[in-house]
């Protein structure tokens, strides 16, 4: 028995060692972590699909070629860390993600003093990129979020009482709320109800009531599509039909397998993307999404289809290729990267030199089951 | 006699095995052979060996099924950052800041065993299990609520909403720094942990544990395990050892959480969740109830399969679900049982008597 | 009226716990072992049912019992290749297997049906009952769900009690060794018992789908943990207390985030079940022990 383990773990060993193995000439190692398995999962793989067709379609026109590395993190700060570490190890030059908050602050720290440059995608804290001259982010930050909600709530007249239902186990949901209900305090918008759930929760039906007992004409869901397609769903079921309004979080609730879109009717949010949009663009990415993992394309694989071709058009005004080593490209890209504008599907991006984007949020509204711009 | 001897020599290999592996791990380190991955595994392993020494005390030695460790590995690990925190301006020498950190975090994981403990022990078998699980949850949802700041040189601690005078503090001039912020979770402004410390650690817990078993009071709980009527009719008080257990195990996780937040730049208590008992459950009972050289190679070994399973992409998961399923049906398969002893009688034989023994339960 | 339909809500919550409550309860009266797998073979019931209807475009009913059969045979095999090896070892060695087994099933979901939440359409579609001029509102899932976990309760009621099945399950419970002694074949009693267990995770899932309509690998896990608190709550192994046990669950849930706190809520369940287990050690219907020497 104790040869048997001691055996394995010489092979273990001998299998870390070894791993270490070098990139073909030229190609960009850009490596990706995000959630692939476990609660989460659905975020980071929409977000590495989106990434992935970005690759593919840079690699199919030919000149500097790209090998995106994925690494599952699980949503956990700790296995985050060890699929960086596992990049380093695989010659990554730069990496996509981390796709959610909490990870994406761990992995940060370890990559300012490593000097391997970082873009995510997703992770919306401010907190991310505090203090950290090589972390970039491609969606908006929270604070940004929730007080250009609020701002839009009262520019537009929406409503004047407001109930928030948010997730307070989650970075990105309390991250919002804090600076909404801060917001919402100055703008003289009356928060009447404030209720909570977590990722476990199924019924809604308290949190609602409370909404609705309240008076609320508005209720504000700093929240991700899975929980608000319960919550709309339980709220056609009491008959309660206040204005919803969402962030980017919500998009991809239209395209939910089974989802009955009705239910949708009228819900507005502050989206960068949208899968029926119009342009040219759009309607490639979703065609070419479709045709590789039938799903519909959500903001998460924007998010992630931006950030690789950020990613790519920085490296090519820096120079960089295959060879140059990652802290290089990390100086580099350090440098490049609030000089250029990418224009995405999420937007026109520019970064500052903290590493947040500007790009305007566009509110739309459900009408029939599409997305119409307010 | 012979039997103290027998005993000397387990423990004796347990350190051994321990310390080797250390010397082992540090020379390759410096001598900069190992990947970025093993390097950055070494901690949280060191981390998972105490957790699981620990929970061995109490559901090997003890014979209590407890479901919610992960509970006082947060209570450590919160602390420890918050004690970490405090003590920055006061004591510059890190390595003394995080042993002062994780005895914080120790003792108060042992205030929150104390704690726990005096309702929980009144339980017996799966009830005693789901209470357990109950205080896990619990201690993760109040944590989730919880926002500490540190003040100038005083502690803020609010309930549910952030505290939020960073800008007015700063302003001020008054240095303000949020150390945990409800689910965002704590912020650790400067990593501490060290695989030499968690190598200390390591010892230490085992130098506790081991000493305990082959105590007075060691052979009191496990008497208690044991039969629990029997021990109770020759005078052995019930609580008051088992406690002891629960208790010990309790500060050992806290220190071990103390070290595992203190190795990441943010933890949030989402991590600490029923998940992570499980996990060091499966340690424990994987490497043999009540066998304390077992918890430390299961837990090893177990903390690096997944990432050796990278290389699987989406099939990863899965592999290690099977790998769990098959590795418990054989080794609780009656023939495989038959071929171990054999071996190891076969082993005895050839060594004389006196060797070592599975030490199962 | 609000205090009305947070009791409606509750009695809704807590009787999809009750079902799922009684796979739970079942299995643990007659193998003594907690089935940590319970929960995802819930989820994998859901998926059937929604792949059946959305996929093959059948009704509903058609749904629900290729969901039952799946579930069942899925139960068994579980039971008969993970389980029955086991059946001498060490009780923690049955339960690490059983989340050995829930990791397997929650990954094998995602394989196959990928990690993207479905939303689940309910496949009751009765109306809803409004009292009080359509003050208060009841939705037609709380009421089949009520009536569903009432007749399940008490079909196994008297399926323990009255067949000749249900005596030597009864049987075994108490003693395995006198049960074989007796001339009833233990394994097969055991077998019968999951898959009577699976068959009913296979309605839960579809239930808690209607009322809960997001469906995704880990849609059973929390359900699954609040289940088995809500069968120890009832007394673990009997079969009024899981169903009493899940009801009382789902009402301390709602009226806790109702009129205590929302952030609070998982934390109040399980602190009440904690007082409530201090008072009567071995859970409200369960039995005392005695224990020997």
């Amino acid at each position: 028995m104790k040869k048997v383990i001691s055996m394995l773990l010489v092979a273990a060993l001998a299998v870390m060692m070894g791993s270490a193995c070098f990139a073909e000439e030229g190609t960009l190692k850009i490596g990706f972590i995000g959630p692939l398995t476990g609660a989460a999962a659905v975020y980071g793989t929409s977000c590495l699909q989106g990434a992935q067709v970005a690759v593919d379609e840079i690699n199919a026109k030919g000149g500097m070629q790209i090998e995106l590395i994925a690494q599952d993190d699980e949503h956990d700060p700790e296995k985050s860390v060890n699929a960086y570490n596992t990049l380093w190890d695989e010659g990554a030059q730069m990496i996509v993600g981390c796709v959610t908050t909490g990870p994406c602050k761990a992995v940060s720290a370890e990559a300012y003093n490593d000097r391997m440059f970082m873009l995510t995608p997703s992770a919306s804290s401010t907190e991310v990129t505090e203090g950290k001259d090589n972390m970039y982010q491609v969606c908006f930050t929270d604070p940004n979020q929730g007080s250009a909600s609020a701002q839009f709530i009262v520019d537009n007249g929406l409503a004047t009482k407001v109930a928030v239902i948010y997730n307070n186990a989650d970075a990105y949901s309390t991250g919002i709320y804090q600076t909404f209900v801060a917001n919402a305090a100055e703008l003289g918008l009356e928060v009447v109800s404030v209720t909570t759930f977590t990722d476990d929760t199924t019924d809604f039906s308290v949190q609602l009531t409370d909404a609705k007992d309240n008076g609320a004409d508005l209720v504000f869901l700093p929240i991700y599509y899975t929980p608000a397609s319960m919550i709309l769903s339980q709220a056609n079921a009491m008959e309660y039909a206040p204005t919803f309004f969402g962030v980017d979080g919500m998009d991809g609730i239209l395209t939910m397998e089974g989802f009955d879109t009705s239910l949708a009717e009228g819900l507005m949010l502050l989206t960068p993307f949208a899968a029926d949009a119009e342009d040219e663009r759009t309607q490639t990415f979703v065609a070419a999404y479709q045709a590789a993992y039938t799903d519909v394309p959500t903001q998460f694989s924007a998010d992630g289809y931006d950030a690789v071709y950020a990613l790519y058009e920085a490296s090519l005004e820096g120079g960089i290729n295959g060879d140059t080593s990652t802290e290089d490209a990390c100086e580099i890209l350090v440098k490049v990267m609030p000089e250029i504008t990418v224009s995405g599907l999420t937007g026109e991006m520019d970064w500052d030199a903290n590493g947040e984007v500007t790009k305007t949020p566009k509110a739309v509204v459900i009408q029939n089951g599409v997305y119409v711009g307010m | 006699m012979k039997k103290m001897s027998k005993t000397f020599i387990n423990n004796a290999i347990t350190y051994a095995l321990v310390i080797v592996a250390f010397i082992v791990m540090t020379i390759l380190q410096n001598a900069g052979v190992l990947t970025r991955s093993m390097k950055g595994q070494l901690i949280p392993i060191c981390v998972y060996i105490v957790m699981a020494v620990s929970l061995n005390l109490v559901v090997g030695i003890s014979g209590e099924l407890c479901l919610g460790h992960a509970g006082f590995m947060s209570v450590g690990a919160f602390t420890g950052v918050v004690a970490a925190a405090c003590l920055a301006g006061g004591v510059p020498n890190p390595t003394l800041r995080l042993i002062l950190a994780m005895i914080v975090g120790g003792l108060i994981a042992a205030v929150a065993g104390v704690i726990i403990g005096v309702p929980v022990l009144r339980l017996r078998g799966d009830y005693l299990a789901i209470v357990t699980l109950a205080f896990g949850e619990i201690i993760r949802n109040v944590i989730n609520c919880l926002y500490v700041a540190l003040d100038g040189s005083a502690l803020r601690m609010s309930f549910n909403t952030p505290v939020v005078q960073e800008a007015a503090r700063t302003a001020e001039g008054i240095p303000f720094q949020v150390l945990i912020n409800g689910p965002q979770g704590a912020t650790v402004a400067t990593k501490l942990a060290t695989f030499t410390m968690g190598f200390v650690l390591i010892i230490f817990s085992l130098i506790v544990v081991l000493n305990l078993i082959n105590s007075r009071s060691g052979r009191a709980i496990m008497a208690i395990r044991d039969n629990r009527i029997a021990a109770e009719s020759v005078g052995i008080g019930v609580t008051k050892y088992k406690m002891m257990a629960f208790v010990i195990s309790a500060a050992l996780a806290g220190m071990a959480g103390a070290l595992y937040s203190l190795n990441y730049s943010t933890v949030t208590a989402s991590k600490f969740k029923f998940d992570t008992s499980i996990l060091v459950l499966v340690f424990v009972v994987l490497g043999g109830i009540g066998n304390i050289r077992g918890s430390i190679i299961a837990a090893t070994l177990l903390t690096v399969l997944p990432e050796l399973l990278r290389a699987f992409n989406d099939y990863r998961m899965l592999i290690y679900a099977i790998v769990l399923i098959l590795v418990m049906l054989t080794t609780n398969n009656p023939r495989f049982k038959q071929l171990r002893e054999s071996l190891a009688e076969k082993l005895r034989r050839g060594k004389g008597a006196g060797n070592e023994s599975e030490g199962g339960v | 009226m609000v205090f009305l339909s947070y009791l409606i809500n509750g009695i809704s919550l807590g009787s999809v716990y009750a079902i799922i409550a009684l796979g739970y309860t079942m299995v643990y009266g007659i193998a003594k072992m907690l089935n940590f797998a319970h929960g995802d073979v819930i989820m994998v019931g859901a998926y059937i049912s929604f792949c059946v209807t959305q996929y093959l475009g059948m009704p509903a009913i058609v749904s629900i019992v290729a969901a039952m059969f799946v579930c069942t045979v899925l139960g068994m095999l579980i039971e008969r290749m993970a389980y029955k090896p086991l059946r001498e070892a060490p009780k923690l060695a049955v339960l690490i297997t059983a989340i050995g087994v829930s990791y397997l099933l929650q990954n094998s979901a995602q394989l196959i049906w990928g990690s993207n939440p479905k939303s689940f359409n309910s496949l009751v579609n009765i109306g809803s009952i409004r009292l009080f001029d359509g003050a208060l509102l009841i939705s037609d899932e709380a009421i089949v769900t009520v009536l569903c976990c009432i007749i399940i309760m008490v079909a196994l009621t008297l399926f323990t009690s009255r067949t000749k099945m249900g005596k030597a399950m009864r049987a075994v419970s108490e003693d395995k060794g006198a049960a074989q002694l007796m001339g009833v074949d233990v394994n097969f009693t055991i077998s019968i018992t999951f898959a009577i267990g699976s068959a009913l995770a296979a309605i839960a899932g579809v239930l808690l789908c209607s009322s809960y309509p997001v469906l995704q690998p880990t849609t059973g896990s929390m359900p699954g943990i609040k289940a088995f608190t809500a069968a120890v709550f009832g007394g673990i192994g009997s079969i009024p207390g899981a169903m009493l046990g899940g009801i009382l669950l789902g009402l301390i849930e709602i009226f806790g985030k109702a009129y205590i706190s929302t952030e609070l809520g998982d934390a109040i369940v399980f602190l009440i079940l904690i007082i409530m287990l201090l008072v009567k050690p071995t859970g409200l219907l369960g039995k005392k022990v005695n224990e020997k020497v």
